[in-house]
């Protein structure tokens, strides 16, 4: 037998084994003491955070269970639920009129929010600088060119601002990071909400395009003069410079975990679960100490689970236990992953969403 | 004259430089390529991450969906390919044939997100309802059965034609010879092919993007989304995440070593036929 | 009744196992065909929604913008992309690639020849995204460091060297993605281009040599002039394989979308038609933002196909002009 036989035969014989292994495994385990499994898919923005709690989860609190949630995007995740190839899916923005067509009766349940900062590079100045939203779209409009424009010098009376023109950067990639940046400046600006609009990605009016959260903090901190916008969970872990954003109170607040949870506690009127969320906005909140630019994130998930195929009363009853958990004692793991934690308005709202959660028309939790 | 021929021979050396110099440059990247996979892959290298699911910090579930799908993979496309080189070695002397060895090339050359394009509409919406193993086997399949196609087509080729006519002349049925005499004369020839599209498949990332979507898990069956070595570097070389990035090397680092070591014993073997 | 026993035997003799077997054989053999015909059926159906609502637009137009009620897409920026890296890919790849096999051809020992070829056919073994891997955390520091941002400090004027706005080039761009490419089609266009240069007939050697030629001149006028169309088809080839390649470019391109993925610049992240797609395609919120990918993978298979037919009828061509030479 010459050496390309015996690789071809050591290849087969791994091959069948490891097949015959799995098939084992997967077949010899009596139904009921498998670990009901889990899938969801969806937006990356939370997934480092449900993970970390599924982790938690699974190997503390209730251990036969697995729970699969491997990112994908928002749009895939929308577009699995929609398809029911998944029994949960995770979004950065609510389902739109259409998309709640498709998959009629789906709850949007808040699990986590962030925040995106604006962060610039000015040598000499610290983090900290003050804007306001009018400010910032002008910037990225262009009717801010330079640095020391009166209308940022007199909001920071303290430092002297560079005559220098202002290099502006945003997402070359669609994101959802942009669609919320987007959507606070067409809110602070009527010039930009009539010329540009909101979006995942739009026509940006100049400026430098850089791909990630991590491409745009890389331009930011190589261009002297930049100034580009970044999710808070980057921002914090990478120690960026960024600016304090005036609030309707009147306030100059910094982007922090805390002051993002204080933008969500002043929402008032959220809708039922399975309502429309499409005008669910964080941006700009009441709250004296609520930072402007908010972002929600939602679980998405069928109040009625059987319309779910593979589904059954334990998966429900699984499904609707770790989502409890998700939104209650989860969130103290939130905080050390840079996340902000739920304000309990927003708990409430959830309760009240995972409590009409049914599997054939029995409702799985009451608390 | 003793000028202009000195010239010349100093033009000669400098072309000689100039063409080593662009092999030099060309290697360059392999190198640095293989250097880096290793030393910064080689450091993740554990029992626990080579065997933990992806919750616990391992890639137990990429190699595994790797070895699961390299062997559908094989059991759909490798019989399709041999028959079809079969078929154009042994009876291709028509137009028919001249046609298929056309649509094959054809097939060789098409981008491989397009074959998980038509692998996602067909099996993942249209047969089975789900992302699923399955689904990745195929899209992998319509890339492995081309080239094995063409690699048993000029295996066969290459077996003389007396062998094939003593045998008939012996009275054997021409299916018989085919497959008893014919094929196992270039059966050396068929593995090396078969050996070399696996490993191409294996490090395929664009048609199971579309059609196995990934996953924290093992295999959870065939109807179910799985995670594979190509598609989990793919995922974490793009996170916005240091840690993360830095784990996709270790990642490079195994499917690189099925990859090359498959590559690389079948050259050794070929060579060591040969030095015989 | 005679006639029909005489059919039945004939059918009888055509039921024989050559015959199953060749049947068998050409209908396996078939499903080429099969999955070619499935693949432009699925492609074409798919990309019918989005070519009736937007027409020409969408191969001329640049928004893309998937807003509900602000619908419209257009591809150009994507098929300019594909074509602007695969450009890039051989003014870097294709001389590299030549040099290569010139060195392999004409000028190699004997001993060094194989683990060399060897050597250059492991380039092509290494997977698409490991190319992607490197040249998204390793390559791009180099690039950005040491080619774009002194490029752009002193030639940023240049239209094709600038940033918009003015930014210091981060290094996942139009170039990267040239690069990543060239290096992943030196192994096909070199090892075709060196089969040509071999089969080049030693005679025409002979002579050149005889008359006094160096080594060189031999191989610049008379070797490559002769190869000179069998070059040309392994260009081509090269220019299939740019076009197709997925994986390794979506990582280190840039991912721009809209009217700022027009590449206008090297140094500005731009989008070939694989990289939206593997960027886009799973996360299509709509049925038509769907139809819209579809559509472009549709437009990037009849780039591909067209570019590899028109290789294979040059490879052809030459094949039957060298088979009647006279030698």
């Amino acid at each position: 037998m010459n050496n390309t036989m015996k690789i071809a035969l050591v290849i087969i014989i791994v091959a069948i084994a490891i097949g015959s292994v799995v098939a084992y495994i997967y077949l010899s385990a009596p139904p009921a003491l498998q670990p009901a499994v889990l899938h969801g898919a969806g937006a990356t923005f939370p997934a480092p955070f449900i993970n970390a709690t599924i982790t938690y989860y699974t190997a503390n609190v209730q251990t036969n269970v697995q729970i699969d949630y491997p990112g994908g995007g928002s749009g895939a995740g929308i577009n699995a639920l929609t398809d029911k190839t998944v029994d949960f899916a995770g979004s950065d923005a609510p389902l739109t009129a259409s998309q709640r067509a498709a998959a009629p009766n789906a709850l949007h349940i808040p699990e986590t929010i962030g925040a995106i900062t604006v962060a610039y590079n000015l040598p000499g100045v610290p983090t900290g600088l003050n804007m306001t939203g009018q400010v910032i779209a002008d910037i990225y409009l262009g009717t801010i060119v330079k640095w020391n424009d009166q209308a940022l010098q007199s909001l920071n009376p303290g430092t002297t601002l560079p005559d220098q023109n202002i290099v502006t950067v945003h997402r070359s990639d669609s994101s959802g990071t942009t669609n919320w940046f987007t959507k606070y400046l067409s809110l602070v600006s009527s010039a930009w909400n009539s010329s540009i609009g909101s979006g995942t990605s739009v026509q940006w009016p100049g400026g430098t395009g850089s791909p990630g959260n991590s491409g745009v903090a890389a331009t930011v901190q190589s261009t002297q003069y930049a100034v580009g916008y970044i999710e808070l969970a980057y921002a914090l872990q990478n120690a960026i410079t960024v600016a304090k954003i005036q609030n309707p109170a009147g306030n100059w607040i910094a982007p922090s975990l805390a002051s993002t949870t204080a933008a969500a506690e002043a929402l008032t009127n959220l809708p039922a679960g399975d309502q429309d969320w499409g005008s669910v906005s964080i941006l700009n909140t009441a709250g004296q100490q609520a930072y402007p630019i908010v972002t929600p994130t939602y679980i998405l998930v069928y109040k009625e689970l059987n319309v779910v195929p593979g589904m059954d009363q334990n998966k429900a009853t699984q499904l609707v236990r770790f989502i409890w958990y998700l939104v209650h004692d989860g969130q103290s793991l939130a905080s050390d992953l840079e996340y902000a934690p739920l304000p309990s308005n927003v708990v409430q709202v959830d309760e009240a969403s995972i409590n009409s959660i049914t599997f054939n028309g029995q409702t799985l939790h009451s608390h | 004259m003793i000028n202009n021929y000195v010239f010349r021979k100093v033009k000669n050396r400098l072309f000689f430089v100039l063409c080593l110099a662009c092999v030099v440059i060309a290697v360059i990247p392999l190198l640095s390529i293989l250097y880096e996979v290793v030393s910064r892959g080689a450091p993740f290298l554990s029992l626990q991450f080579l065997t933990n699911d992806a919750l616990h910090g391992g890639i137990g579930p990429a190699i595994q969906g790797t070895l699961i799908l390299i062997g559908l993979t094989s059991l759909i496309g490798i019989p399709v390919g041999i028959l079809s080189g079969v078929y154009l070695a042994e009876f291709g002397d028509n137009k028919y044939a001249s046609f298929l060895r056309a649509i094959n090339d054809v097939l060789t050359e098409f981008p491989s997100i397009v074959v998980g394009i038509t692998a996602y509409s067909v099996v993942v919406i249209g047969l089975i309802g789900s992302y699923s193993p399955i689904a990745g086997a195929v899209a992998l399949s319509i890339m492995l059965v081309p080239i094995v196609a063409r690699t048993t087509d000029e295996s066969l080729k290459l077996v003389p034609n007396s062998v094939r006519e003593a045998s008939l002349a012996l009275g054997i049925r021409k299916w018989k010879t085919t497959l008893r005499i014919v094929v196992p004369a270039a059966k050396s020839g068929v593995i090396t092919g078969i050996l070399l599209a696996t490993a191409r498949i294996a490090g395929e990332t664009a048609p199971i993007l579309l059609t196995i979507l990934g996953s924290n898990y093992f295999f959870q069956g065939f109807r179910s989304p799985m995670d594979a070595l190509p598609l989990r570097i793919f995922r974490d070389a793009r996170w916005d995440n240091p840690r993360v990035q830095a784990e996709a090397w270790g990642v490079a680092l195994i499917l690189i070593l099925i990859v090359l070591s498959l590559n690389i014993g079948v050259r050794l073997a070929a060579r060591g036929r040969f030095k015989r | 009744m005679s006639k029909m026993l005489m059919r039945l035997g004939n059918l009888k003799k055509k039921l024989t196992g050559d015959n199953i077997f060749r049947v068998l054989s050409a209908t396996v053999a078939t499903s080429a065909v099969v999955i070619l015909v499935v693949t432009a059926y699925v492609l074409s159906t798919g990309a019918i929604p989005v070519i009736q609502r937007f027409g020409s637009y969408f191969f001329t137009g640049t928004s893309w913008n998937p807003v509900e009620g602000r619908e419209l897409y257009g591809a150009l920026p994507y098929v300019l992309g594909t074509l602007a890296t695969s450009c890039i890919a051989l003014i870097i790849g294709v001389p590299l690639s030549i040099g290569i096999a010139i060195f392999l051809a004409e000028m190699a020992p004997k001993k060094v020849r194989v683990p060399i070829s060897y050597l250059i056919e492991l380039l092509a073994a290494v997977p698409s995204v490991i190319y992607g891997l490197w040249g998204l955390l390793v390559f791009r520091l180099w690039l950005q460091q040491y080619v774009e941002i002194p490029i752009h400090n002193y030639l940023g004027w240049i239209p094709i060297f600038a940033t918009e706005g003015g930014g210091v080039p981060v290094g996942l761009d139009l170039l990267n993605g040239g690069i990543i490419l060239a290096i992943m089609i030196i192994p096909t266009v070199a090892s075709v281009s060196k089969e040509v240069l071999t089969a080049v007939p030693d005679s025409i050697r002979e002579g050149a040599y005889s008359i006094g030629a160096t080594k060189w001149e031999v191989v610049r006028h008379w070797v490559l002039s002769y190869g000179r169309s069998g070059i040309f088809g392994a260009v081509i080839l090269g220019l299939g394989r740019a076009v197709g390649e997925t994986i390794a470019v979506t990582m280190v391109v840039g991912n721009a979308i809209g009217p700022n993925a027009m590449p206008t610049s090297l140094f500005q992240p731009a989008q070939t038609m694989a990289s939206l797609i593997a960027n886009g395609f799973l996360e299509a919120p709509n049925p038509l933002d769907k139809s819209a990918y579809i559509g472009v993978g549709l437009t990037l298979l009849l780039m591909s196909l067209l570019i590899n037919v028109i290789a294979h009828i040059m490879m052809a061509r030459i094949l039957k002009i060298k088979g009647g030479a006279v030698e």
